[in-house]
C-alpha cells in the first residue's frame, strides 16, 4: 500500500497553506454548507458513523467524545491540541505550518457540531512559526467571512482563537492542558468531570488532535462511507506516521490504518546503512519497544500493534538499528521524562529522579547487577500509583527494554564489574 | 506605568481580548512572553508588573513562570540557542555534533558566550525529528545543520550583531493577532 494524502493535501496542492488555493480546492466549503443546509447533529452523525478516532495518541472515537457535550449548557469550547510534544511526533508541525485551513475548518465544524462559538488553538510554546502562521490563516479566513460572526448570514458564529503554550510536555494532557490555558500551572486534572462536562472555565469542551480535526472537512465532504472504507474496520481512514531515526528518509508518510509495517518502511527507504531493525518505538517515547520479529508482516492499526504488546499512539516511529544499545535509548528517555514531571505526585516525580541515577550510572559503565534489579522495583513503585497516564509513560522504555533486551543490561553492569577490576588490581 | 506597560501597551490589551471577560488569567502566558521581551528576563519587578494588570497574585504568576521551559529567570544571550539532543535526534548523531555547536557559539550548554551574544541550551523534542540535527534559535526552527551550514549563520549573526547590536528580547510575542472579536 503507498501514501494517500487525507490531511497531508499540500503535498499534492502547491501553496495549500494560502487562503485562495485552498478555497479554490473546496476549502471552507463544508462549514458553509453545515451552517447554512445542515444542522449540528447531522455534522456530529457523520462523524461518528466515520469511525474517526483520535489521532493524538488515546485512539478514542472522535463522534463518541462531541456526543458527551450536554445539550443545553453554553457557552461550550473546542479546544485544539497542538502542544505536539512527544519525542519522535512531527506531523502536528507540518499540518499547521502547511495545511493550516484544513485544520482550522476542521475545528469550526466540530465547534458547530457541539454548538461551541469558540475555538482555542493551543500551541506549544516553541511552535512560535506555527502560531504566527494560524493567526496569519485565521485572520484571511475570518475578513473572507469564511470564519467570524453571524456566519453566511446566520446567527451561528464562530472565533477562533491561538492560544501559546510555554515548553511543557505534560500540557499535551488534555486537562492540563486547560489548567494552562486558564492560566493555572499545567499541572492535570482529577478526572471525573471530564473536560465535556467541566472543560475549559468549568463549561462543556473537547479537546481534539490537531491530525484529528484535519480529518474532519474530507469526512463531511465525502460521507462517513468514504471513510470507512480506508484503513480497517475498526480503524477507519488514514494516518500521518513519522518516522524517525534510523532509517535512510525520515518524516511523515501518510497511509491507511491497517498498512503492513514493510511497507511503511519501504517508503523511508527502509533501515538506514543498510542495517538491520532490532526494533523501534512505535508511539514516541512513551511507547513500549516491539522488536523487528513481532513487526513482521504487522498491519499497523491500534488493535494489532496493542496486540504485538505495544501502543500505535500517535504513531510516532522511532527506528532502531542493530547497533542501538538499548540501556543509552532508556537512559534518553527516562531523561526526558524526569525533566518532564510535571511534579504534581511524588510516584512520577520522584520515581523518574531516581530511575534517571541508576540510569546515568550504566550508561557511564558505573552500573551494577544491583542496579539492574533496582530498575525493576522503582518502577513497581511508579506504576499504577501516578495522578495520570504521563508518569506510566516512563516506564515503557525502561521495562520493555529490560525484558526483551535483557543482555544490553547485563553487558552495562559488566562494564563496570571490569572497569572495578581493574581499579583494584 | 511600568516597563511592560510602556512598551507593549496595545498588544497587552489584545492578549487579554483574546479570552472572556473576566478571565483575563488566561493571557498569562502571553503577557510574560511580552514581559520578557521588555525586561529582558522576568525580573521580580516584570513579574510584579504582569500580576497587576491581570490582578493575580504574584505568587501564581511567579510559580506560572517557573513551571514552563521558554520563561527565562536569568539573563540570557541575545541568541537563544536551543539544541535538541533528545533520543530521535541523538539516533542521527545529535549528541556528537553538540561539541560542533558549542565550539562555533563559544560556549558550553548551559552557559552565555563571553561577548554576550550566545545562550546554549540543551532542550528536549522539538518535533523536527527527521530533520536532525536541529536546534531552534530565538524560536525559529534551524534544521539539517552541518559544521558549514552553522559557520555561515553564527558569521550572519555576528555580523548583524556588529552592526545593531541585538536587542534584550529573546523571544516574545509580537502583536497578538486582530483576526478574532474581542469578547464582550
Amino acid at each position: 500500500m503507498g501514501e494517500m494524502h487525507v490531511v497531508l493535501r499540500h503535498r499534492d496542492i502547491p501553496d495549500l497553506h494560502d487562503l485562495d488555493v485552498y478555497v479554490a480546492h473546496g476549502g471552507y466549503a463544508q462549514l458553509k454548507r453545515a451552517v447554512t443546509t445542515m444542522q449540528p447533529a447531522e455534522v456530529l452523525d457523520i462523524v461518528k458513523a466515520s469511525g474517526l478516532r483520535g489521532r493524538g495518541g488515546a485512539g478514542f472515537p472522535t463522534g463518541l467524545k462531541w456526543s458527551f457535550c450536554p445539550r443545553d449548557v453554553y457557552p461550550k469550547y473546542i479546544v485544539v491540541n497542538n502542544d505536539e510534544s512527544e519525542p519522535g511526533t512531527f506531523k502536528d508541525h507540518e499540518l499547521t505550518l502547511r495545511n493550516p485551513h484544513q485544520v482550522i475548518e476542521g475545528a469550526a465544524l466540530a465547534a458547530y457540531a457541539i454548538g461551541a462559538q469558540a475555538v482555542y488553538i493551543y500551541c506549544r510554546g516553541e511552535f512560535w512559526q506555527e502560531m504566527k502562521v494560524l493567526e496569519a490563516a485565521v485572520a484571511r479566513a475570518r475578513a473572507a467571512g469564511w470564519l467570524g460572526q453571524r456566519l453566511h448570514g446566520t446567527d451561528y458564529t464562530c472565533e477562533v482563537y491561538v492560544t501559546p503554550g510555554a515548553g511543557a510536555y505534560i500540557c499535551g494532557e488534555e486537562t492540563a492542558l486547560l489548567n494552562s490555558l486558564e492560566g493555572e500551572l499545567g499541572q492535570p486534572r482529577l478526572k471525573p468531570p471530564f473536560p465535556a462536562v467541566a472543560g475549559l472555565y468549568a463549561r462543556p469542551t473537547v479537546v481534539n488532535n490537531t491530525e484529528t480535526l484535519a480529518n474532519v472537512p474530507p469526512i463531511v465532504e465525502k460521507g462517513a462511507a468514504w471513510f470507512k472504507a480506508i484503513g480497517t474496520e475498526k480503524s477507519p481512514g488514514t494516518k500521518v506516521f513519522c518516522l524517525s531515526g534510523h532509517v535512510e528518509r525520515p518524516g511523515n508518510y501518510e497511509v491507511p490504518l491497517g498498512t503492513p509495517f514493510e511497507d511503511l518502511m519501504a517508503l523511508a527507504g527502509g533501515v538506514w546503512k543498510g542495517r538491520a531493525l532490532k526494533a523501534i518505538m512505535p508511539a514516541g517515547a512513551s511507547s513500549p519497544v516491539t522488536p523487528a520479529a513481532k513487526l513482521a508482516g504487522l498491519p499497523l492499526d491500534w488493535e494489532r500493534v496493542a496486540a504485538a504488546g505495544s501502543t500505535l499512539g500517535s504513531a510516532s516511529f522511532i527506528v532502531l538499528d542493530e547497533t542501538t544499545d538499548m540501556v543509552w535509548v532508556a537512559d534518553k528517555t527516562t531523561r526526558f521524562f524526569q525533566h518532564e514531571s510535571c511534579g504534581k505526585c511524588s510516584p512520577c516525580r520522584e520515581g523518574t529522579y531516581w530511575l534517571k541515577q541508576v540510569y546515568r550510572r550504566l550508561v557511564a559503565g558505573q552500573g551494577t547487577a544491583a542496579d539492574v534489579d533496582l530498575i525493576g522495583d522503582i518502577a513497581r513503585q511508579i506504576d499504577g500509583k501516578c495522578f495520570c497516564p504521563l508518569g506510566e509513560f516512563a516506564l515503557s522504555a525502561p521495562r520493555s527494554t529490560l525484558q526483551l533486551f535483557r543482555e544490553d543490561y547485563d553487558r552495562a553492569a559488566a562494564g563496570a564489574a571490569a572497569q572495578n577490576g581493574q581499579a583494584h588490581a | 506605568m511600568g516597563t511592560l506597560q510602556t512598551t507593549f501597551p496595545a498588544e497587552i490589551q489584545a492578549a487579554i481580548a483574546n479570552y472572556p471577560p473576566g478571565r483575563q488569567a488566561s493571557a498569562v502566558l502571553r503577557l510574560l512572553y511580552l514581559a520578557q521581551a521588555a525586561y529582558g528576563h522576568l525580573t521580580p519587578e516584570a513579574i510584579d508588573e504582569v500580576s497587576g494588570i491581570l490582578h493575580m497574585d504574584p505568587t501564581q504568576v511567579r510559580g506560572v513562570a517557573g513551571f514552563y521551559t521558554l520563561f527565562l529567570e536569568h539573563p540570557h544571550g541575545g541568541y537563544v540557542v536551543q539544541y535538541c539532543n533528545d533520543l530521535p535526534c541523538a539516533l542521527r548523531g545529535a549528541d556528537d555534533f553538540l561539541p560542533v555547536v558549542a565550539e562555533k557559539l563559544g560556549c558550553r550548554p548551559g552557559e552565555t558566550s563571553a561577548d554576550g551574544l550566545f545562550t546554549l541550551e540543551c532542550v528536549m523534542c522539538l518535533a523536527a525529528c527527521d530533520h536532525a540535527p536541529m536546534m531552534q534559535v530565538n524560536l525559529e526552527y534551524v534544521l539539517d545543520l552541518t559544521p558549514e551550514k552553522l559557520d555561515a549563520l553564527v558569521a550572519e549573526w555576528r555580523a548583524k550583531a556588529a552592526a545593531n547590536p541585538p536587542r534584550r528580547p529573546p523571544f516574545g510575542f509580537g502583536p497578538p493577532s486582530e483576526m478574532a472579536a474581542p469578547h464582550g
